[in-house]
């Protein structure tokens, strides 16, 4: 009997495919055919402050805009009310998700106030999230900060949201940090209880016929997984956390090459919106598959296997792997 | 702070009583009654029970008349059943008040009384409406303050019952309608202990049912209808004994005694005013006042006015008393004299005081001030020897000289009384905020509390007045606050200081308030000199906050409300600043807080920054400005302009006198021009290196003050500096012209269409177009001049301009222009493409509503003339007939054109101008701007032939002749009109095969009265009276039309293809039968943000919400099917469209699981319109026109 089963954030979970935050969280109805096709946990889609922030002073722009200024309409929309804004919805999908299924359910949070980080993080708690993920999505525009305020901002960030809750804490990150293990240690000692690598950035494109910036998303490819694939790598055994490995995971090759590097648990997202949640159970068997062919027991047999710290060429990871790839690149045809 | 204690205007107040004590309430909305039914709607909406544990049904009708005939049906069939109305609303429920009163069907129309549309239209507040149904059998209870109309709302019903007499209840439209008080709240038990339910189960059993069948409502002849006419009398009789037995049993639960007439003032008075209404509670306190001098005066207010208690009446009346003054809000020309004053001559003569003298008077008509110093006019005309009869108070009648003079020092304001006046402007939240303050300060502590707001008649950039006035005991004051009785004024905008005065209200040794971009050290040499004048004078203590400032770093952008009103508490002192900031604070909790934290922290920021922004200004002892306030209008103006609408536009015409006005509501034409309302902060400026002359941004801008010209080159001699041109890329025209795109400064409202438009975007700079926007006030000057320089160019001849194109109908010159309309409005740019394209021989017939109040509502009108002094001939109707209207219209226009004909095909006539130039009459190619113009010289030519003719066919034909020049009759209106109220006519006028154009500005809302939902509100939109999103599809107008065949229809949508939009207009125009254009016109009521209007319009074509298609009748006759769709198939999801949209999107909010399942719908119904319109367009047709049903 093949062992599936892995811990993430101090939660056992039945098999490392765990799903990444996304537009499925929001129906209970995926959700549950989800945990049905055998999926391990599932990130709740995030929830934004800077989104909290502009419905609510959208809905109340157009509640009160011209209002009380024409004799024959003092107002132009009703005021019907209660609203169910975004943070109500969030809570109340949290405990209705909870209600629903059986397996983990993990909050996501993108904050902008150090209040706000705090004030939503305790919420997702209360609505009886199992752990919390910070969504650390941040692009730096401004040239007068520097990385080591950034980073202390975060850094004390993390440490505010840990010292308010009580569930595990986990961190997403972008791939952008100047010393990326410098920083994840850092956060692991804030309190940090996993990591997320990595974010994929909403990146604008352009409109060449029209000169405006268009705002596309595309989903992942499996090509993606290499950054992760080698910071994950580096990382395990120097930092102590769990890590979870996001970005490209597509089937369970994505899956296993996750664990070796020393992931938890490997999320998927991209594949589940695009072949549908059916990509559930067929990853989990042929990951089932795989291992059985190979003579593996265990998920924790393969965790780590091909980290920097256990394999026999760890400078592949490092520089070296550039000269190696631009080489074997020579020798096309 | 009591429990039953509440803060609410009048009209909140009666629909408080009238929800819980009916089962069905049929409504229409109309300025000012309708918040009544919109707070029943939202009261059942959140499935609040009526007394008897039951939630009524609330319906919107299509009109008034169909709200009188649900609400008739509803009474047959035993329901306890009332509606809401107000003006014309009630006008058009007469004949149904006929048949209730008839029937005798107990019912209570609660009636905010308003003026009857005349000579022009007013929403404000009079008896005119209610007077006119005094003869419908309904009995009419009338109502003076907001604690009344709560209390005389539970009366009427109860008598109702009781007496089998249907009831007007009325109340005086916006003086109390809308005044916001501190009344005592009618509890449930209390309620239920007036109402007796044995009546309402005989109300019931009196139903329609066909278990006990009956039949009410036959036919009679001469032989039995006058008796049974008569037989009503016993219960005409019992009424007013019946409605004062429940006063006093109202009083025994209340404590609060109400008469059929309540006698007020000197026991042994001599003179007595007589009225009913607001107006009694003024005459009430000033005769007490009066009395408590010694003075033997009384006033007697009109409870009951039908049936008319004339025993009561007698038994009120002292035997003292020698002379008496009545009062009618109303005016019957032509009458002995108006209707009250009638019945007290009538009822004195009955009963033998006819020793009494009587006079009777006007006042107060369309909200018309009626202060104690006119109440004093009135009873010192009574010690006159010979006092004027039918006179008017309030006004100065130059003409007739019927008004009486009045002493505007008189006073009877309590000194304890505090009064307070804010000057805002719309958008800055003023007016909200104000009732906040009437809320705490009416509910937190014991003083009494009133508010009364004044707006003006624009709908952006308006100017809000909020007169509030509190004291400990209750304010018996409904009238304006007047000059210097303001303990405390709030200019909450710095540059209405130097456009009206408005510190002739503040009270000597108050307090002035300004919002100021100044601090306490500059702010004096900013004031204009007769600023500094009154506040020297009056020794006011000054205070300034930088309320810009603070609203802006704390995210309320423009909204200083919670600003200036934290300023307010700090100053005024009413509540220690403690507890006010608290209660502030609770207030924005209580009003925000389910908006979410956001809001409420903003607002929360404000109230805290606002303190440390406030300072006192140490006041110099001499007035030192320099500057003066502007004139209202340039001195260039016309004298009519300068003189009358001056005076109204610095809110002075209430001392217009009665000769300055026109005799039959007969207004100059383009008069907007030289009302220079500097509203943007921002304005576009033209780039010329970057423009390609396309026009799209001149046919985009809603208030038309955005133009292009190309001139000859030699016209730039002389130009000012600064203005800008470029080489005219027109290949159509000849060579070295000149080509200029020119701003109005002080016009723009900065919507900002136009730079969303502009195509030219800079290959260097993406960012940067053919037009950006940048502040206004360092260009005003300068643009100013060159404006004026603009547009002293001449106009491109029309003739030479064939305006199938947008950039060359762009030359044409808008006749329609800087309209009230709302910034961005999407409305406007349709009206203004009909001005140019066809202005110069338009008739307008306008629907009331959005466009006919941006279009017609004084001070200045937009219906402008071109250099030749032509354009729009424009007037309004009514909302429900305009269809009709304008086909009156060309009716004339058809009969004249025909009767000039005939006459020159008269022999004589024919003779004295020639054959060539009759023939050339008579065959006219008018089909081009060419032949146009030929015709017109034609006609001068007539006209100079036959002048001085003594032959009177040749003096017709000269009154006539105009009428040979093709005219374009125009029917525009709103969705309101087209879809609901005025379908019935616009039906039977598209049916009836004439040549008028309809242009229907689609917003899917009823936008001018506040967002209520219509016919065209599309399904999961939210609207008032469809709060949980409308569960049924928009109606589809146009493709009704089409099924007459021979209607020439098109659905456009500027936004989404401009070309197809003018060649709708143009081909409609053209076509020589009845043409239907329904615009999509985005809206502030839709909850978008308006500069994004044309990207919406997109979005709706492409989602398939808004097909575009032209539908031309003479297709079928060249054998080719007539409909053409122009929208590709729908490629995005309604949702992405529509959920751009608040109306659409706050469903999402309040009910999720609707807002799916309607937009799921709403998905439905456009993909299965886009498959019909693509069947109908597939049709094959035959040559002789008619669809034959194979598809090709």
């Amino acid at each position: 009997m093949i062992d599936l089963s892995t811990t993430y954030l101090g939660l056992k979970l039945k098999n490392p495919l765990v799903a990444s935050a996304s537009p499925l969280s929001k129906k209970i109805e995926q959700v549950r055919h989800m945990e049905e096709a055998g999926i391990a946990a599932v990130v709740m889609y995030s929830l934004f402050e800077e989104q909290i922030i502009h419905e609510s002073l959208e809905l109340d722009h157009y509640l009160t805009r011209s209002a009380d200024a024409f004799a024959e309409a003092l107002t132009y929309l009703p005021d019907i009310g209660p609203y169910n804004l975004l943070p109500d919805k969030y809570v109340e999908n949290v405990e209705k998700l909870k209600k629903a299924v059986n397996i983990p359910v993990i909050g996501s949070l993108n904050g902008v106030s150090k209040g706000g980080w705090i004030r939503y993080a305790r919420r997702i708690q209360e609505a009886g999230a199992d752990a919390l993920e910070l969504n650390l999505y941040f692009i730096p525009t401004d040239p007068a900060i520097s990385a080591q305020e950034l980073e202390d901002t975060q850094i004390d960030l993390v440490a505010n949201v840990k010292s308010s809750i009580k569930i595990p804490l986990a961190v997403k990150l972008s791939p952008f940090y100047t010393s990326l293990p410098h920083f994840v240690k850092r956060l692991a000692a804030a309190g940090a209880d996993g990591l997320v690598l990595f974010n994929r950035f909403y990146q604008p494109d352009f409109d060449i016929e029209e000169l405006n910036i268009a705002h596309t998303l595309d989903l992942s490819t499996p090509a993606e997984l290499r950054l992760p694939l080698r910071w994950i790598a580096l990382l395990h055994g120097h930092v102590h956390v769990d890590f979870a490995l996001t970005s490209g995971v597509h089937s369970a090759n994505e899956v296993i090459k996750a664990m070796m590097a020393g992931a938890k648990v490997s999320m998927m997202a991209s594949k589940l919106l695009d072949s549908g949640i059916g990509a559930v159970s067929n990853t989990i068997s042929e990951l089932k598959n795989w291992m059985e062919e190979r003579e593996y027991t265990s998920i924790q047999q393969m965790q780590g296997s091909m980290s920097q710290k256990a394999v026999a060429e760890p400078s592949a990871f490092e520089r070296a792997n550039y000269m190696k790839v631009l080489s074997s690149f020579r020798d096309l045809p | 702070m009591k429990s039953n204690i509440i803060t609410v205007d009048g009209n909140e107040a009666a629909a408080s009583v009238a929800h819980r004590l009916n089962e069905v309430i049929a409504i229409y909305p109309i300025t000012p009654s309708s918040p009544m039914g919109e707070h029943a709607d939202a009261w059942s909406a959140k499935h609040q029970k009526n007394l008897w544990g039951t939630v009524p049904l609330v319906i919107e009708m299509q009109s008034e008349g169909g709200a009188a005939g649900a609400v008739h049906g509803a009474l047959q069939a035993g329901a306890l059943t009332t509606t809401f109305t107000a003006s014309q609303g009630l006008l058009l429920m007469i004949p149904n008040m006929y048949k209730i009163a008839g029937e005798l069907t107990s019912t209570v129309f609660h009636v905010a009384a308003r003026s009857i549309a005349a000579q022009a239209l007013s929403i404000f507040g009079d008896h005119q409406d209610v007077m006119a149904v005094r003869q419908t059998g309904f009995a009419l209870l009338a109502s003076g303050s907001v604690q009344e109309v709560h209390d005389f709302a539970a009366i009427a019903q109860a008598a109702t019952l009781k007496a089998r007499v249907p009831f007007v209840h009325f109340f005086d439209g916006f003086r109390t309608s809308h005044e916001v008080a501190k009344i005592f709240q009618l509890s449930d038990e209390e309620l239920r202990s007036l109402v007796d339910d044995e009546l309402i189960r005989a109300h019931r059993a009196r139903g329609l049912s066909p278990e006990h069948p009956f039949i009410r409502g036959t036919a009679q002849n001469p032989d039995v209808y006058f008796q049974a006419r008569e037989t009503v009398n016993p219960f005409y009789k019992a009424t007013p004994a019946i409605v004062q037995e429940v006063m006093d049993k109202f009083a025994k639960i209340t404590g609060r005694q109400y008469h059929l007439f309540d006698y007020v003032g000197h026991p042994e008075a001599e003179r007595v005013v007589i009225l009913m209404g607001s107006g009694g509670e003024t005459a009430e306190a000033t005769a007490k006042f009066l009395a408590d001098q010694g003075e033997k005066v009384a006033a007697i207010r009109v409870r009951l006015y039908r049936p008319f208690p004339t025993e009561e009446f007698i038994k009120a009346l002292p035997k003292s008393v020698k002379s008496i003054a009545v009062l009618d809000r109303t005016k019957e020309p032509g009458s002995a004299g108006e209707p009250l004053y009638l019945d007290i001559v009538n009822a004195l003569a009955e009963n033998g005081r006819a020793d009494i003298k009587v006079i009777g008077g006007r006042y107060g008509l369309s909200s018309k001030e009626f202060t104690p110093a006119m109440v004093k006019a009135t009873l010192d005309e009574l010690k006159k020897p010979e006092p004027k009869n039918h006179f008017t108070v309030g006004i100065t009648d130059d003409v007739s000289h019927t008004s009486l003079d009045v002493d505007t020092s008189f006073s009877i304001e309590p000194e304890e009384t505090v009064r307070c006046m804010f000057f805002g402007l719309g958008s800055d939240g003023t007016v909200g905020a104000n009732k906040n303050s009437i809320k705490i300060i009416g509910e937190e502590t014991d003083n009494f509390a009133q508010g009364y707001f004044v707006y003006d008649s624009k709908k952006s950039g308006t100017v809000t007045t909020s007169h509030l006035r509190f004291g400990s005991t209750p304010i018996h004051a409904p009238y304006l606050i007047e000059a210097n009785q303001a303990n405390f004024l709030a200019c909450h905008q710095f540059n209405f200081l130097e456009q009206f005065d408005m510190l002739k209200y503040a009270k000597p040794g108050g307090v002035f308030l300004l919002n100021s971009l100044y601090g306490p050290d500059e702010v004096w040499d900013k004031l204009p000199r007769e600023v500094q004048q009154a506040i020297v004078d009056k020794k006011l203590k000054f205070y300034v906050i930088n309320g810009y400032e603070v609203a802006e770093k704390t995210g309320m952008g423009s909204r200083v409300n919670t600003i200036m009103q934290t300023a307010f508490f700090a100053i005024s002192g009413i509540l220690p600043r403690e507890a006010a900031i608290a209660e502030i604070k609770h207030a924005i909790e209580k009003t925000y807080g389910k908006r979410g934290e956001a809001v409420v922290k903003m607002n929360f920021d404000a109230v805290d920054a606002t303190i440390e922004n406030l300072f006192e200004v140490k006041v110099p002892a001499a007035v030192t400005s320099k500057i003066t306030r502007r004139s209202p209008v340039p001195n260039e103006a016309p004298e009519f302009v300068r003189n009358v609408i001056g005076q109204m536009l610095v809110f002075d015409g209430n001392n217009v006198p009665v000769s300055a006005l026109p005799v039959d509501g007969t207004f100059p034409s383009a008069t907007t021009q030289w009302e220079k309302r500097n509203l943007a902060l921002e304005i576009p400026v033209w780039e010329s290196d970057l423009c390609i002359q396309c026009g799209k941004c001149i046919m985009v801008c809603p208030h038309a003050v955005i133009r292009q010209k190309i001139y000859d080159e030699k016209l730039l001699d002389g130009a000012p500096a600064t203005f800008k041109h470029m080489p005219s890329k027109f290949k159509e025209f000849s060579q070295g012209m000149a080509y200029t795109v020119q701003v109005a400064p002080e016009d723009c409202t900065g919507c900002t269409l136009c730079v969303d438009v502009c195509p030219a975007k800079d290959k260097s700079q993406a960012g940067r177009k053919a037009l950006n926007m940048a502040p206004q006030p360092p260009l005003r000057e300068s643009e100013s001049k060159n404006w004026d320089f603009f547009m002293k160019i001449p106009d491109l001849d029309r003739k030479l301009i064939n305006p199938s194109t947008i950039k060359n109908s762009q030359l044409l010159r808008p006749l329609f222009e800087f309209s009230g309309a709302c910034s961005g409005c999407g409305e406007t740019p349709y009206i203004k493409l009909v001005s140019q394209l066809f202005g110069d021989r338009a008739i307008v017939a306008n629907a009331t509503g959005c466009s006919s109040i941006y279009g017609a509502n004084l001070p200045t009108t937009p219906w402008s003339v071109d250099s030749k002094g032509r354009g729009p001939a424009w007037s309004n109707s009514l909302f429900e007939d305009n269809a009709e209207f304008g086909l009156g219209m060309r009716l004339t226009v058809d009969k004249q054109n025909e009767y000039a004909r005939e006459l020159l095909q008269n022999e004589e006539i024919a003779k004295a101008l020639g054959t060539d130039l009759v023939n050339a009459l008579l065959n006219a190619d008018q089909s081009h701007e060419a032949g146009i113009e030929e015709q017109r010289d034609r006609v001068s030519e007539v006209k100079a032939k036959l002048a001085g003719s003594k032959d009177a066919r040749a003096k017709d034909l000269i009154s006539i002749a105009d009428s040979l020049v093709k005219k374009s009759v125009w029917i525009i209106g709103g969705d309101g009109w087209a879809y609901d109220i005025g379908y019935g006519g616009l039906d039977h006028v598209l049916a009836s095969g004439r040549n008028v154009n309809v242009l229907v500005l689609d917003t899917e809302v009823y936008s001018n009265t506040g967002g209520q939902a219509s016919k065209s509100t599309p399904r999961a939109a939210v609207a008032k009276f469809a709060m949980s999103g409308k569960g049924l599809p928009k109606k589809d107008l146009g493709l009704i039309a089409m099924a007459y065949g021979y209607v020439y229809v098109a659905r456009v949508a500027m936004g989404y293809n401009d070309q197809q939009t003018l060649r709708a207009f143009l081909e409609a125009e053209s076509y020589d039968g009845p043409s239907l254009i329904i615009a999509y016109s985005h809206c502030i009521e839709q909850g978008i943000d308006t500069s994004l209007g044309l990207q919406q319009q997109k979005l709706a074509v492409q989602s398939g919400a808004w097909p575009v298609y032209r539908y031309d009748p003479r297709l079928a006759q060249q054998g080719k099917n007539p409909l053409i769709i122009e929208s590709k198939e729908p490629s995005i999801p309604v949702s992405q469209y529509a959920y751009n949209e608040t109306r659409y999107k706050m469903l999402t909010l309040t009910d999720e699981a609707r807002a799916e399942e309607l937009m799921r719908e709403a998905q439905h119904d456009a993909k299965s319109r886009w498959t019909l319109y693509q069947q109908m367009a597939a049709i094959h047709y035959d040559a002789d026109g008619n669809g034959n049903g194979h598809h090709d």
